[in-house]
Formats: structure tokens, C-alpha cells, sequence
């Protein structure tokens, strides 16, 4: 069940209070964020919708722990880490969140299979069982036959598929996607929702996903809109879209 | 766990062309280290080795050199007779030996330069083991002959076998040449001491030095006792290879300090060449470095990683420095010893040592140049990186 009221009880995966972010520009302050609440259970799959500068990408990159709110909480699986030092949050990411963005931010220089065993090396896990993870993320995302391949030798949504390996190789707490299809064809973008799908459906994995697309916004369980700093959900009439509550 | 060397080594691969500079700023500043520091181990190498263990050069008591010396025939007839001096079959091995400039042309630019002329005894080759006749025989005493130092004899013109060269107020007969193993004898000439003084208005019962054959290393002790407490005489007696060594001390603290300065420039705009690699590195990379940063990896392996690469490129760049300079092992050039004032030809000398010290100079001035860049990619604030496109 997704909430965006704050009445939430503590057992959810996900949880945000009171959620405060500001910037400067200029000698100008900018509130994205004001006072926004969250609460998403294990297995959700959410989607962000909202204009751009709405704040979708900040809420990501605090709930992924890359940045952190001026004011609030976030707990993850019981974990406070708004408070949580530098170090810390880079250990939190590494265990708990994986990452899918737009441009696929995969390494050029490194195979595919060095992507995706990226995240691997921050953990115990020796060469030969590393490699079964590796091989297994690959599997799961239809690449096994070109994990050898460099990311300039695979199409865009080849690419996307070894990110969301590279994601879920370590079998993470939840996945963000930001724009996870924003560069992609139709067809392509289809595949890759397809592949969310499945990871949510037969995997059980927790999804927060940002998106400008209705049509993929409306393949999650529920779709978050952002206005004015706060979410609200259900339709909205500048985009048209009904936004899903039933998670 | 860092972030792996492939990264690194892939990385420095793709982004060749800015490697390429950083590599050769490097190689060039390291060469010029390498052959500097070879040039004063070569001339000090050179000195120290015209030094026997077993051998005493005695000089006037203060006098830094051989030429600021005199010790004369009276006081070389008491040293004869000290205690802990080698005899030989014609009596105790004691050269006393006369110091000359005489200008000469050199062969390369046809302008003249000192050469360094020693007066000695006939018995100096049984005191300068090292000394060896190559060519043609050693002088006959009495008569106007000299013997030439292997690298006086290709460094001079007229100073071949068989010709006559003037000397002083004379004509002189080259009739050997002599090889002193590397040391500075190679860059003299020798003749018998009583006529080459003589030749030049000097007196013949006047000498620079004495140098004596002792019976062991150890019987120095015992000859500089009696030497020195002898109220005869006011001498210095200093192990011949403690002499030369200190000798070398001017000229390769000269060499050593300009070729240092040189160094620093270079390795000061080599810095800035890695720096300006490492910093566009950064740049052109910062959305990896935040995806690596997003996935976990800390700052401090950022920081590593960078340095890493910094340290390959410094790496290669000091392995070239090296190999460029490398070829000038052994290569003879010459420079004036402000001892003697002469001309003394020595060789580049570079050991594995000075190839040694080379690398951890390029690594140095790649920790210098990849230090802030890496700092700078780990404190890449990674929500906004994440977003360049």
C-alpha cells in the first residue's frame, strides 16, 4: 500500500515525514520540497509523474540516499539514514538500492559483465560466485550472449537491460528508475517495462520509478503526481492521467 | 574493495591523446634527472676511482689540492724512510710527483684547453696498479718522452703515439699511451718529473704531492703518526681514495644542484601536464565517477583509483625518461675540474640505482599531479553529476 498522507504505520519498506529540500541559485532560495510524506511497502512499484522541475529526480536522489532533504526523515527498512554520515550512506546505497537511470550511466570502458559486476566488488563474494551472479543477472535480463560486449557495441535498450542487471545483481533492498525508458524507442521501451514488470511480479522487487510517459506511468501500481512540493495522488488534470491508488 | 585497474588502465587507453602529453612531460623531465645525476656520478666515479686503497698521497699541511701543495726533495727523503710504506726492488715505492698545466688544442674544437702534466717517478706503475701501457712503452728517465692517458690522447690533437709535441720549453716524444681504468690519470700525461719541472723554469727539488704504496691498508694509520708528528715536516697524509672522493665533491655538488634546478623546473611544468591530464580526466569523466559513487564506492576509492592512474602515467612516462637516457651510458664527455683547472674527460655513468631513483620521481610527480584531481572526482557532488549529459 502506497500513502502519501503520513498515515503510514512503521512496518512499510519506505518511509518519508515531513520531507524538506531546498537549493540556492543565485542568492535565491528554491523550495522542490515541501513537507512531502511517503510510504511504500515491500513489492510496490510506484511511478513519479509531475512537470520537470517538479522535484521528481530530488525526491529519487534522496530516497536513493545520493542527496539529503534540508529537513525530514527517510527510513528505509528500518534504517534512519537521513541522518546517516557520508561513508555510511555510500555503505546503505551499496546494500540496499539499485539504480536505473535514463542514459544507462554504464561504464564505457568496462564489458558488460564488468557493469554488472560492479556493485559485486563492494561485497565478500569470492571471483566464482560473484560470476554466478553475474551470469544470473544477465540471464534474467535476456544478455547472457553479450556479456562481453562494451556498452558502445549494444543498442540503447541492450544497454538499459545491462543497467537494470547491473541493478539488481546484488539483490537490493528496492530499485529507482529515473526516466528508465526516457531514451528509448516505443519498442524498446516496451521491452524494458516489460522487464520491471517482471521484476516486481516475479521477484517481488520494490519499484520507485520517475517518468514523463504516461503509458509507462500507468504500468506501475500506483502513479504519484508531485505539485507544488507535495504528492498527490490520482488523477491529475494538467497530464490527464489517472494516477492509480490500489497498490 | 577499490574500484578495479581496468577502469584505470582502459581509461588511460581511451583518453591516449592527453596520456600521450602528461607521458612525455614526464619522460622529458626524467631523462634530464636521470642524465644529470649520471653525469655527476660519472665524474665523481671517475675521481674516486683514480684513488687506491693502498695508497697515501702526502701534500703540504692546508693545501686543498695538489696544485695549492709543495713538498719538497728534503721532505720527500724523510717520508721515504717513514714506517708502513711498501718497498719495491729498486727501494721504498714513493712517487713524488710535480702537477703542470700545459694548454693543448683539443681534437674536437681546435681551441685550447689545460692538460693536466705529471711529473713522476719510474717506479709509479708499481704504485698505480690500475695503471696499464697500452700502446708503445713508458718514458725512459732522464730522456724527453712522456706517456699519455688513453682519453687525453683521443681528447688532444698531437697527442698520439710516435709524434712530438712541445712542452714547456722542449719537444717531448709520445711513446705510450696508457689505460687508467676509467679514473682521471686517463686525461694526463706523464713524463719524468726532474725534466718536465725543468722544462718549465721550475725547480726540480720542488714537488706538489707524494703518494707511497703502503704495506697494507691498515699501515696508514701508522705512516700519517710519523709523518705528522715528525717536526721536519708539515704534511698532510690523506688515503689517496679519501683525496680524489673529497676532490670530487665541488663539481658534482655543482652538477648535481644545476642539474637539480633543471630537473625542477621541468618536473614543475611536468606537474602541471599530469595535473591538466588528470583534471580533464575528471572532467570528461565525472558522470562515471558519480554512477560508481551511486553504486557504492566510496570517496577514498575514487581518490585511489585516480592516484593509480596518475602513478601509470608517471609510471611509463619515468620507464621512457629512462630508456631515452639509457644510451648515454658509458658516453665520454669532459669538463673542466676546477681542482686542477684542467680538462678531465669521465663518462655518463647510470646505474640501476639512478634508473631506480628516475621512477620514483616520475611516481612522485604523478602522486603531485593526480593528488587534487582525485580529490576533486571524489567530492563530485554525485546528484548533480549524475545528471550531465
Amino acid at each position: 500500500m502506497v500513502r502519501v498522507d503520513g498515515s503510514g504505520n512503521s512496518q512499510g519498506l519506505i518511509r518519508a515525514r515531513g520531507l524538506n529540500k531546498t537549493y540556492s541559485r543565485g542568492g535565491e532560495k528554491i523550495q522542490v520540497l515541501q513537507g512531502l510524506n511517503l510510504d511504500v511497502d515491500k513489492g510496490d512499484f510506484v511511478a513519479f509523474m509531475g512537470p520537470s522541475g517538479s522535484g521528481k529526480t530530488t525526491l529519487l536522489n534522496l530516497l536513493g540516499g545520493l542527496d539529503v532533504p534540508s529537513a525530514g526523515s527517510i527510513t528505509v527498512a528500518g534504517d534512519e539514514i537521513t541522518h546517516m554520515s557520508g561513508s555510511k550512506l555510500t555503505q546503505w546505497r551499496a546494500r540496499h538500492v539499485g539504480f536505473i537511470f535514463q542514459m544507462y550511466n554504464l561504464i564505457p570502458v568496462l564489458t558488460a559483465y564488468q557493469n554488472v559486476e560492479l556493485p559485486l566488488l563492494l561485497t565478500k563474494l569470492s571471483r566464482s560466485e560473484r560470476r554466478k551472479h553475474v551470469e544470473t543477472a544477465l540471464a534474467v535480463v535476456g544478455l547472457t550472449d553479450r556479456m562481453h560486449h562494451y556498452p558502445r557495441q549494444l543498442s540503447g535498450g541492450q544497454e538499459q537491460r545491462v543497467t537494470i542487471a547491473r541493478a539488481i545483481v546484488s539483490d537490493p533492498t528496492f530499485l529507482l528508475c529515473d526516466e528508465p525508458t526516457g531514451d528509448l524507442d516505443r519498442k524498446s521501451a516496451d521491452e524494458i517495462m516489460a522487464l520491471i514488470e517482471e521484476l516486481v511480479g516475479k521477484y517481488g522487487k520494490t519499484v520507485l520509478m520517475v517518468t514523463h510517459d504516461p503509458l509507462v506511468a500507468a504500468r506501475a501500481h500506483t502513479t504519484l503526481h508531485l505539485e507544488k512540493g507535495v504528492l498527490v495522488e490520482g488523477k491529475t488534470p494538467r497530464e490527464g492521467v489517472f494516477a492509480g491508488g490500489a497498490a | 574493495m577499490a574500484i578495479p585497474l581496468v577502469y584505470n588502465l582502459r581509461s588511460v587507453r581511451a583518453r591516449w591523446t592527453s596520456t600521450i602529453v602528461a607521458v612525455v612531460g614526464i619522460a622529458g623531465t626524467v631523462g634530464v634527472f636521470v642524465a644529470m645525476l649520471s653525469l655527476a656520478k660519472g665524474f665523481r666515479a671517475t675521481l674516486v676511482s683514480s684513488g687506491s686503497p693502498d695508497n697515501a698521497l702526502i701534500v703540504r699541511g692546508g693545501a686543498t689540492s695538489e696544485l695549492t701543495s709543495g713538498v719538497a726533495l728534503d721532505a720527500v727523503k724523510v717520508i721515504q724512510d717513514a714506517p708502513g710504506i711498501a718497498r719495491g726492488p729498486n727501494g721504498p715505492l714513493v712517487t713524488a710527483e710535480a702537477v703542470l698545466m700545459a694548454p693543448i688544442p683539443l681534437i674536437s674544437t681546435g681551441t685550447d684547453a689545460n692538460v693536466e702534466l705529471r711529473g713522476v717517478s719510474l717506479n709509479v706503475l708499481e704504485i698505480r696498479k690500475q695503471v696499464k701501457i697500452v700502446q708503445g712503452r713508458m718514458f725512459q728517465p732522464g730522456l724527453a718522452e712522456v706517456v699519455v692517458g688513453k682519453n687525453a690522447n683521443k681528447t688532444y690533437s698531437g697527442l698520439t703515439l710516435g709524434n712530438r709535441i712541445r712542452l714547456g720549453k722542449m719537444p717531448w716524444q709520445v711513446v705510450g699511451i696508457f689505460d687508467a681504468g676509467g679514473s682521471s690519470f686517463d686525461s694526463e700525461v706523464w713524463g719524468d718529473s726532474h725534466l718536465l719541472t725543468a722544462a718549465y723554469d721550475r725547480p726540480d727539488t720542488f714537488f706538489q704531492s707524494a703518494t707511497v704504496h703502503l704495506t697494507s691498508p691498515q699501515a696508514l694509520t701508522q705512516l700519517k703518526d710519523a709523518l705528522t708528528t715528525d717536526p721536519r715536516l708539515n704534511v698532510d697524509v690523506t688515503r689517496e681514495i679519501d683525496y680524489y672522493a673529497k676532490q670530487s665533491t665541488r663539481m658534482t655538488t655543482l652538477i648535481t644542484t644545476l642539474g637539480g634546478f633543471v630537473a625542477f623546473i621541468m618536473a614543475i611544468g611536468a606537474v602541471f601536464g599530469a595535473l591538466n591530464t588528470m583534471y580533464s580526466a575528471v572532467a570528461d569523466r565525472g558522470k562515471e565517477i558519480a554512477t560508481m559513487r551511486a553504486l557504492g564506492f566510496g570517496g577514498p576509492s575514487v581518490v585511489i583509483s585516480f592516484l593509480i592512474e596518475a602513478l601509470l602515467i608517471s609510471f611509463v612516462g619515468g620507464l621512457l625518461g629512462c630508456l631515452a637516457v639509457l644510451r648515454l651510458n658509458g658516453l665520454t664527455t669532459s669538463t673542466i675540474n676546477f681542482q686542477t683547472f684542467s680538462n678531465l674527460a669521465f663518462a655518463f655513468m647510470i646505474t640501476p640505482g639512478l634508473l631506480a631513483e628516475g621512477v620514483i620521481f616520475a611516481l612522485v610527480m604523478g602522486v603531485l599531479g593526480g593528488f587534487f584531481p582525485a580529490v576533486r572526482a571524489a567530492r563530485l557532488p554525485v546528484a548533480t553529476a549524475l545528471r550531465e549529459l
